[in-house]
């Protein structure tokens, strides 16, 4: 087993600077986890479970501060009563000495420089916590499930790969991805570059507070100038059986992250296995319903066939008025081919609506293709109702409202 | 255990199983309501405010966040979930089962003490019904409103207990709740600190701080009563009075930023020139403190009460934190320090500790306010201003209790009348303080604005955005 997981851990916390002192927290930890002096309210990090019941109680929002820590350096009762501030995330790469792994930062950067630059998370996301487990000590997660998406005629071959991660902290944000490590050299005798998958599931888990996440992966038969390869990643990840084991490192992503305030909308539009994150998004408003985050969804997607569309099932089962599904299919035999710009050009009030609403977010996910024909097909749209796409779209970069990941 | 919203009175203690009190309460609602419309907040039936709802006596279940129009708000009657063979821990019946029916014996002490709890919620609201005129944002109308629901709802609380429990002489405690009227020559309200005014925004985040925190240990003491349905009810009020407590820390330690951040732009400390931009000076402040304090102080009652010894020895009413104290739980043969004067000077002497529960009470109160003063003092070295605000001492202006009419400065020197006479007026608010702070009294209602002498909050209620729209006018 890795090291890391027996060494960190998310460590609840109070904000003295907020906190008055009422007492709820106390008096509502199922647990006694809670303790206070005349100065402070403090949470004994050896007893805290993360149950949560102390969160919605709090009146100040005080309640609500973790920290991942080395167990072995968390704050104590003694240190926390002593604080009138709460001390900054102390960066746990430089206690760990994980490391990034170059092909990492690599393909995020090429990832993320389609339409013109990268957008910070949204004010309203979640804090993302990165790089806890590098090359040298990968996470080790066990495979629990490994399921076919696309129908067995189909000419891809997608699938949702669910991974459970025992009692090894590994918190993830939708948006944000991991990197598999597959074991063994390649032709050169060298160890196998990283490969980085989005997450599908959001972030309490494939299965709600289970510590399991999952991924989506397409196994590769041809590279992208069309030659047949047998890409070594997704073949290791698609052929996985229930019970094996899969070095993992991550998770990555600090800006491809979903708006969690109420009101907030998104725009999803996506291709093939660029549906990861906007299945994780999807699905977390969906069972966060309560919290009242919505804002509309809406998800243009595209696909050769309703046969390699992946989610096609759960996704038809959603209803209307919770999110408005757009599918394009490019390859149906004897319909004409189309894209998911067509779609965006039939529904252009409904897309202009959330380009020029501040609480709507934009996230494309998929194929390096699909970027010009969706920057054509919004430039028209925005031009037929008289307002000029090339000025909005960096001024939507920089209210960090437009987001793109492509490969 | 869920709440029933269906029915005409939304509770967790299945009313319908009982005919009789379901008729006598749903007799006493239309009365609640014509007093709330009649003494609840003023002009704002109307509105649409976002306040927060108990859907459940369960951590998950009672902070439900919608837009409600205050005269539907969801009164209610909601109790802890009883606690399986909870035995009495302190007084003479120690060990024994708690009481789910009152005894006999208790029934005239325990109806005055729950009389007293629930005369104290309707009161607030009278004496705070004019201040959302005057509201200095969005935010604090709707913090504002929330509190005023929510003594509205303590007043329900202390109802059901009255009808449940206490048969004809129940009810008529519960019409009269809702015919005596803060302030009123004829038919006042029962405690002093409850017939003040609260005239201005600044009294309203000091009587929330001090005030609410007095209602905040008395509900903790009975929290730890022998009779379980008075404990299983303060315990869930707890939880809702810890937001009033909120907005008074915050209320106060935001005007405390905003006047620091005026006196570091202007590098000035002159009240004068800082009553000139708009901001409240803070020696204006320090006597709004001594003010509250006091009054506050005094809720306790007389420092040697057979009072609260009888309270405490048939089990009534606990102490602070009762499960937590490391001693015998009786006191009988246990001492307390109490104050007097002697030879000019304050001085400590033993009290029995049963008798003096009440000022043990008040020394937790004080301990606990003083948590919160030494805070705003940080807002205050952030700015590097050098100035603090200190708590007065327990004896400054007390109007209850051996030391009533005694002349003691804040700092707990007995000094003659001449002078009292002489320095009063640094001590407490002047009229012309009180003028002053009317006088910035303005209502701003637009989103994202506050009035001049107010910073805005760190956060937004349920982590709303600044320019969130608390609340909707008509």
């Amino acid at each position: 087993m890795a090291v890391a997981e027996d060494r960190v851990a998310r460590q609840h916390l109070i904000d003295p600077e907020i906190c008055i002192r009422c007492n709820t927290c106390e008096a509502t930890c199922p647990v006694g986890a809670v303790t206070h002096d005349d100065r402070n309210y403090v949470v004994r990090f050896d007893l805290c479970n993360a149950c949560g019941a102390c969160i919605s109680p709090c009146p100040t929002g005080a309640i609500d501060n973790w920290r991942q820590v080395l167990k072995s350096k968390a704050y104590s009762v003694e240190e926390q009563l002593t604080w009138d501030s709460l001390p900054a995330q102390v960066p746990l790469e430089t206690e760990l000495a994980s490391d990034i792994p170059e092909e990492v930062t690599r393909l995020t950067a090429l990832a993320s420089e389609g339409l013109g630059g990268n957008s910070s998370a949204p004010w309203s996301a979640g804090k993302p916590q990165v790089n806890l487990f590098g090359l040298s000590q990968p996470a080790v997660a066990t495979v629990s499930g490994n399921l076919r998406l696309t129908s067995e005629g189909a000419e891809n071959d997608i699938r949702h790969i669910v991974l459970d991660l025992g009692d090894t902290v590994f918190p993830v944000l939708e948006g944000q991805t991991v990197g598999v490590l597959p074991p063994g050299t390649d032709s050169h005798g060298r160890a196998h570059r990283v490969r980085l998958y989005s997450i599908a599931s959001p972030r309490n888990g494939e299965r709600p507070n289970y510590n399991n996440i999952s991924l989506t992966v397409k196994r590769v038969t041809v590279d992208h100038d069309g030659h047949a390869v047998a890409g070594a990643g997704s073949n290791y990840m698609c052929d996985l059986k229930v019970g094996d084991e899969v070095r993992l490192v991550g998770p990555y992503g600090e800006n491809f992250l979903m708006p969690n305030h109420v009101g907030s909308s998104i725009l999803m539009i996506c291709t093939g296995t660029g549906s990861a994150p906007m299945r994780a998004m999807t699905e977390w408003r969906r069972r966060n319903s309560s919290a009242n985050e919505g804002g509309r969804l809406m998800l243009f997607f595209g696909a050769r066939t309703p046969e390699e569309l992946p989610y096609f099932g759960p996704l038809a089962r959603l209803p209307k008025e919770f999110i408005d599904v757009n599918l394009a299919f490019s390859r149906v035999p004897g319909k004409p081919k189309q894209h998911v710009q067509d779609l965006i050009r039939q529904r252009a009030d409904r897309v202009v609506d959330l380009l020029v609403d501040e609480d709507a977010y934009v996230f494309v996910c998929g194929l390096k293709d699909m970027e010009q024909g969706v920057d054509d097909a919004l430039r028209d749209i925005c031009r037929d109702q008289g307002r000029d796409w090339a000025s909005m779209r960096p001024r939507m970069l920089e209210q960090n409202r437009l987001h793109v990941e492509t490969y | 255990m869920s709440i029933n919203y269906n029915e005409t009175i939304p509770n967790n203690v299945n009313l319908a199983s009982d005919k009789t009190l379901q008729r006598a309460l749903e007799h006493w609602q239309p009365e609640f309501l014509s007093w709330w419309q009649d003494m609840g907040p003023e002009g704002s039936s109307q509105f649409d405010v976002y306040l927060r709802t108990a859907v459940s006596v369960e951590p998950s279940g009672w902070a439900h966040f919608d837009y409600v129009k205050m005269p539907d708000y969801r009164w209610g009657i909601f109790l802890n979930p009883a606690e399986k063979d909870r035995r009495i821990s302190f007084g003479d019946h120690q060990g024994q089962p708690v009481w789910q029916e009152v005894p006999g014996e208790y029934r005239a002490n325990l109806r005055r003490i729950i009389v007293t709890q629930g005369d104290t919620e309707p009161a607030s609201v009278e004496q705070q019904r004019h201040l959302g005129l005057t509201a200095p944002s969005l935010y604090d109308l709707r913090n504002l409103f929330q509190v005023n629901v929510e003594e509205g709802r303590h007043l329900w609380a202390m109802v059901y207990l009255l009808h449940r429990h206490f048969g004809r002489d129940g009810r008529e405690e519960a019409e009269a709740l809702l015919q005596r009227r803060s302030g009123d020559a004829d038919n006042p309200r029962i405690l002093t600190a409850f017939n003040e005014r609260t005239p201005d925004w600044l009294s309203f985040f000091m009587f929330t701080y001090f005030t609410d925190r007095d209602g905040k240990f008395q509900l903790a003491a009975l929290a730890e009563s022998a009779f379980d349905p008075l404990a299983r009810t303060t315990r869930f009020m707890l939880t809702e009075e810890a937001h009033h407590m909120f907005v008074g820390e915050s209320g106060v330690a935001r005007t405390i930023q905003r006047t620091c951040e005026v006196m570091a732009e202007e590098k000035t400390d002159d009240p004068e020139r800082l009553r000139r931009l708009g901001v409240i000076d803070l020696p204006t402040i320090q006597r709004y403190i001594n003010f509250h304090s006091s009054v506050t102080v005094d809720l306790f009652g007389s420092d040697v009460s057979s009072n609260a010894a009888t309270f405490y020895t048939t089990g009534l009413k606990g102490r602070y934190e009762e499960s937590k104290q490391a001693d015998d739980h009786l006191l009988k043969d246990m001492s307390y320090q109490v104050l007097a004067v002697d030879g000019g000077q304050l001085r400590e002497s033993d009290a029995p500790a049963l008798n003096a529960l009440n000022e043990r009470l008040r020394d937790d109160f004080m301990k606990d306010s003083q948590a919160g003063v030494n805070r705003w003092n940080r807002i205050i070295q952030k700015q590097g201003i050098d100035f603090s605000f200190y708590l007065p001492h327990k004896a400054f202006h007390r109007q209850i209790g051996p030391l009533a009419g005694l002349k003691i400065s804040p700092s707990g020197q007995v000094i003659s009348a001449a002078e009292w006479e002489a320095s009063s007026s640094g001590w407490l608010p002047t009229e012309s303080d009180r003028n002053y702070v009317q006088s910035l009294m303005r209502r701003v209602v637009e989103p994202e604005k506050f009035a001049n002498w107010i910073a805005p909050p760190q956060v937004g209620v349920n982590r709303q955005p600044a320019s969130f729209q608390y609340v909707r006018f008509a």
